[in-house]
């Protein structure tokens, strides 16, 4: 009985340490004891909040997640999808089918963020909305023009469609509400919800962020690495990262021209990539069959696995979907330690060619967009089972859905909030030691101060005093004056430089001689 | 083979009848909200923006003296009425909540000087310059509320003479004794015409007086040869006096921590003691530009409310350094009493312009009836505004008062003074042997001597 207490004591610990987000603040150092003392009674609120928390985890959260478990020598990776369809109850199985439309090209899937509605693009200009739910189709379009990618914007009302020249917005209803001339041909979009930005990469190589809620163009930038199909959000920290065909990786905020990080992934263009919910791994895959985890916090590989994959996700729980060619691998990670391996795997029929993955949020299935259509699969253990109404709500209403519009966009963060850290908001900066200017720097500076004096304008005497011999004179002596501040800091350091050349001089000077060595006075 | 999917059913997760509320799950998992510190800052901004634009804290001014009102007293048991008397000797009971007059007590001869109303809040006890002190019977709650608001007057239950003119006047918190101040400090009880006991320490006259809340016998006066003296009622001698370089307005014992006390100072700042340890001040409150007039505790006992001579009345928390609130006006000329309401919601200032103002405490507060979902509202906004208020933006947004000019411009010149003369103290003590020029901590620094 102790010993069972004691487990789930270190259990309730992982929790509390879950919910603490970070370390207590070290209250040692501080001086100013009323403050001291404010921060100490906050630091035990968030104890005790936090532990209050792990509680409501462990006895009041109302479902429980999917797991898949194999018995004797079965292995998980060999159940077929027909086998989980007997186990299961009548109103999973709803979950799992596939619909099959041969003309109008390969799909591509989006969900909205509580899983309840999918948009599907076919390539030959086929726009579909479903409800998943109920699994009926509420609008299809036919726009009858290349469609490269689908997006939802914050819910089910809009969505956005890269079509051949510019990508639309389109109304729940398939009206077109808006055409973006400014992002030219994209070929991947990528919405980023907390600042209702729309990223686009386009065939050129440009990536456009734009503001859906007043329509400014936030960021506009030329990545310089040509065209890419590999674009995905970093939902931690809200950086877009982009795969090239030199198989770096690099990661791109609104506010900066340059990218934040530009990694190395592969030897060959990269195919795909996608992001832990957690925000710590990035899965790569490139073409020369391999696919790569890395720790994003020390942009490391932390393990290699061999395999094509023409598209990759991760599920709410962290389960890896890797597609290609037909056949759908979904690798997990058991043991905590970030090592992925095989949980189960899907081949949907010969000659169909996976075109996107996609794990539906808050249930256990797997979205498939293939060149014949799109599947749905069932995946025990991917969907996280206890939503949070605020968060996202299957259920909602449509006053719930209004409600939560205006409140999150009275939450809607400034682009500059988007950094690797996000921690890091509200945080003191470190204070910077003040650098001495390199020698070019100064250098520099002089130049400017010359050129500055150089263009002052000298007033012209009257009365006969205006010689030019003259004004060559004062205009040099004006020159001379800007650059003496320089000159005579070089000077000084000289000095102190050669006087430290002479005290290093002393010390070094055999014993024999040291009494004629210049004593300093003290 | 074990297999467990998630399924939901739409019974369990949504209402059944249309009258039911709406059902909410939550979650507190930190994955699934991301940025959350992002969302916090820009809460906090927006709250500290919503908090600024409702700030309209003057509710109404109270007209009808016909000079400048000297004195204030909280009725203990009605929470609506408030007592005034001004510089013409005219006493009068206020409405809040109609911002009129009740009913007036004409009477004393010339400037009525304290006021002061006694525990069970059915006597009003008033002294004045004409050395008297005069008791009345205060009108029923009945009485207050009827819509008869002509001027009604009632009739003094009783008036002592006596030796000279008097500065204030307090009444015990548990008990029938109350004490007057002016050339002496005397104790009266209710049915004697003549005080039952007198105590003179010092030779200059005392010009305010109050007793202590928690302990019944216990009182502190100020006086003008800037001393601050306490008295305990059951010793024949007063305990214990200290001095200062300049001299205390007025007093105001802390509701809630009886054995601390602030004084309002001649020189802009106001200093709150602990009655056991004088020879420190515990804090020093510093934002008025000129003397400091009055002071008054909210009974919450974590803030207090100060009015002073330049035209301005400032709210500083307890133990805090410098004001969180600052309220003026351009009709406002200069405040001598200022009263914090007996539900910590307002405060009510008393002005030479011969009006009392009625404020709210706290300026964006919504007034009237809040509802539970609006007041956890409320509180989680003003949490997270004070969890972010240090970083820049915010900090500029709440920081923000506007200031009138002659303000601004002489709390510049007064910083400008200060630093100048800390400045100069630091050079001299760097420049001298060290050990020799001692800096005095500013709590000790304005402090003469305790003398027992």
């Amino acid at each position: 009985m102790g010993a069972k207490e004691e487990n789930g004591d270190g259990e309730m610990d992982q929790t509390v340490k879950k919910y603490l987000r970070g370390e207590a603040a070290n209250l040692e150092g501080l001086q100013d004891k009323k403050l001291k003392g404010q921060l100490a009674i906050r630091e035990e609120l968030y104890g005790k909040s936090a532990k209050a928390a792990a509680k409501i985890e462990k006895w009041l959260l109302p479902s429980e997640g999917g797991y898949l478990e194999a018995e004797g020598i079965e292995k998980t990776w060999r159940i077929k999808q027909e086998s989980i369809a007997r186990e299961v109850d009548i109103l999973s199985l709803r979950n799992q089918y596939d619909i099959v439309l041969p003309e109008l090209g390969p799909y591509t899937l989006d969900f909205t963020p509580n899983g309840r509605y999918m948009a599907a693009a076919g390539c030959k200009g086929h726009l579909a909305i479903v409800d998943m739910k109920t699994l009926s189709l509420k609008k299809e379009i036919q726009v009858r023009e290349t469609v490269r990618d689908v997006v939802y914007l914050h819910n089910e009302l809009f969505f956005a469609a890269a079509q051949k020249k510019y990508p639309y917005i389109y109304n729940r209803d398939g009206t077109e509400l808006h055409c973006l001339k400014e992002h030219g041909a994209v070929s991947r979009l990528q919405f980023l919800k907390n600042h209702f930005l729309l990223a686009s990469i386009n065939k050129f190589g440009q990536l456009h962020y734009q503001d859906v809620t007043m329509g400014e163009m936030v960021g506009n930038f030329r990545t310089g690495s040509g065209r890419t199909d590999a674009m995905q959000v970093n939902p931690f920290n809200g950086v877009v990262a982009l795969g090239h065909s030199s198989g770096t990786v690099t990661m791109w905020k609104p506010t900066s021209a340059a990218p934040l990080v530009k990694m190395l992934c592969h030897p060959g263009p990269v195919s795909s990539l996608a992001f832990h919910p957690n925000g710590h791994l990035m899965a790569t895959s490139g073409k020369e069959k391999k696919i790569k985890i890395w720790d994003l916090r020390k942009f490391e590989v932390i393990q290699t696995l061999s395999g094509h994959a023409k598209t990759l996700n991760f599920s709410q729980k962290g389960l890896l979907a890797a597609g290609t060619g037909s056949f759908v691998q979904i690798l997990g990670d058991f043991s905590g330690s970030q090592n992925y391996s095989r949980y189960m795997s899907h081949s949907i029929a010969k000659g169909y060619q996976v075109g996107k993955v996609l794990f539906r949020p808050y249930e256990d299935v797997l979205g498939i967009g293939h060149s014949m259509g799109w599947s749905s699969i069932l995946i025990p253990g991917s969907g996280e089972p206890n939503f949070d109404s605020w968060v996202a709500n299957p259920f909602e209403t449509s006053k719930q859905r209004r409600e939560k519009e205006v409140h999150s966009l009275l939450d809607k963060l400034p682009p500059e909030t988007i950094m690797l850290d996000p921690t890091k908001v509200g945080t003191v900066r470190p204070a910077r030691k003040k650098e001495k200017p390199t020698k070019e720097e100064r250098e520099a500076e002089m130049e400017a101060a010359v050129e500055a004096a150089k263009d002052s304008d000298i007033k012209r005497k009257t009365k006969g005093r205006n010689k030019p011999s003259k004004r060559a004179k004062k205009r040099k002596e004006i020159i001379d004056r800007a650059k003496r501040p320089f000159l005579e800091q070089q000077v000084e350091e000289q000095e102190t430089f050669r006087k430290k050349q002479k005290t290093n001089m002393e010390t070094e000077m055999p014993k024999s001689l040291q009494r004629f060595v210049r004593q300093k006075a003290t | 083979m074990k297999v467990k999917v998630i399924s939901r059913s739409t019974d369990e997760f949504t209402r059944e009848r249309s009258q039911d509320l709406q059902r909410v799950f939550r979650n507190f998992d930190p994955s699934l909200r991301t940025q959350e510190k992002a969302v916090e800052y820009v809460r906090a901004l927006n709250a500290a923006k919503l908090d600024k634009i409702f700030a309209r804290p003057f509710i109404g001014a109270m007209d009808g003296h016909r000079d400048s009102i000297k004195c204030m007293a909280k009725n203990p048991s009605y929470l609506k009425g408030i007592f005034s008397g001004s510089d013409d000797g005219d006493i009068r009971l206020w409405d809040i909540a109609s911002r009129r007059t009740v009913c007036q007590f004409p009477g004393h001869q010339s400037a009525v000087q304290g006021l002061t109303v006694s525990t069970d809040g059915s006597i009003l006890v008033s002294c004045g310059s004409d050395c008297t002190v005069r008791l009345w019977n205060v009108p029923g709650a009945t009485r207050a509320d009827s819509d008869n608001l002509s001027d009604n007057s009632a009739k003094a239950l009783a008036v002592y003479v006596w030796k000279n003119a008097f500065r204030a006047v307090d009444h015990q918190w548990d008990g029938d004794l109350f004490a007057t101040a002016g050339a002496q400090v005397d104790i009266w009880n209710h049915n004697r015409s003549q005080p039952v006991n007198t105590f003179d320490w010092g030779t200059d006259t005392t010009i305010s007086i109050r007793f202590n809340p928690g302990e019944p016998n216990i009182l502190a006066t100020s006086a003008n040869d800037r001393s601050i003296t306490l008295y305990d009622l059951r010793m024949s001698s007063p305990a214990r006096k200290v001095i200062m370089r300049t001299k205390a307005n007025s007093i105001a014992w802390n509701p809630m921590e009886p054995m601390n006390f602030t004084v309002a100072n001649e020189d802009c700042n106001c200093y709150s003691y602990d009655a056991r340890k004088l020879d420190e001040a515990k804090c020093v409150h510093k934002d008025h530009v000129s003397a400091v007039m009055d002071i008054d505790f909210s009974p919450t006992g974590r803030e207090f409310v100060t009015g002073s001579y330049d035209r301005t009345v400032r709210i500083f928390q307890y133990n805090g350094g410098h004001s969180r609130e600052i309220y003026h006006t351009k009709r406002m000329q200069r405040v001598f009493c200022v009263k914090y309401s007996s539900d910590a919601s307002y405060v009510i200032s008393g002005t030479d312009d011969t009006n009392l103002r009625l404020w709210k405490a706290k300026a964006s507060e919504q007034l009237g009836v809040v509802l539970p979902r609006e007041k956890k509202k409320h509180e989680y906004l003003e949490a997270v505004k004070n969890r972010y208020k240090h970083l820049p933006e915010v900090k500029r947004i709440v920081r923000h008062r506007h200031l009138p000019k002659p303000i601004y411009k002489a709390a510049n010149l007064r910083r400008t003074m200060i630093e100048a003369e800390r400045r100069k103290e630091q050079r001299r003590k760097a420049h001298s042997a060290p050990g020799s020029v001692v800096t005095e901590s500013i709590r000790k620094r304005r402090i003469i001597k305790e003398v027992e």
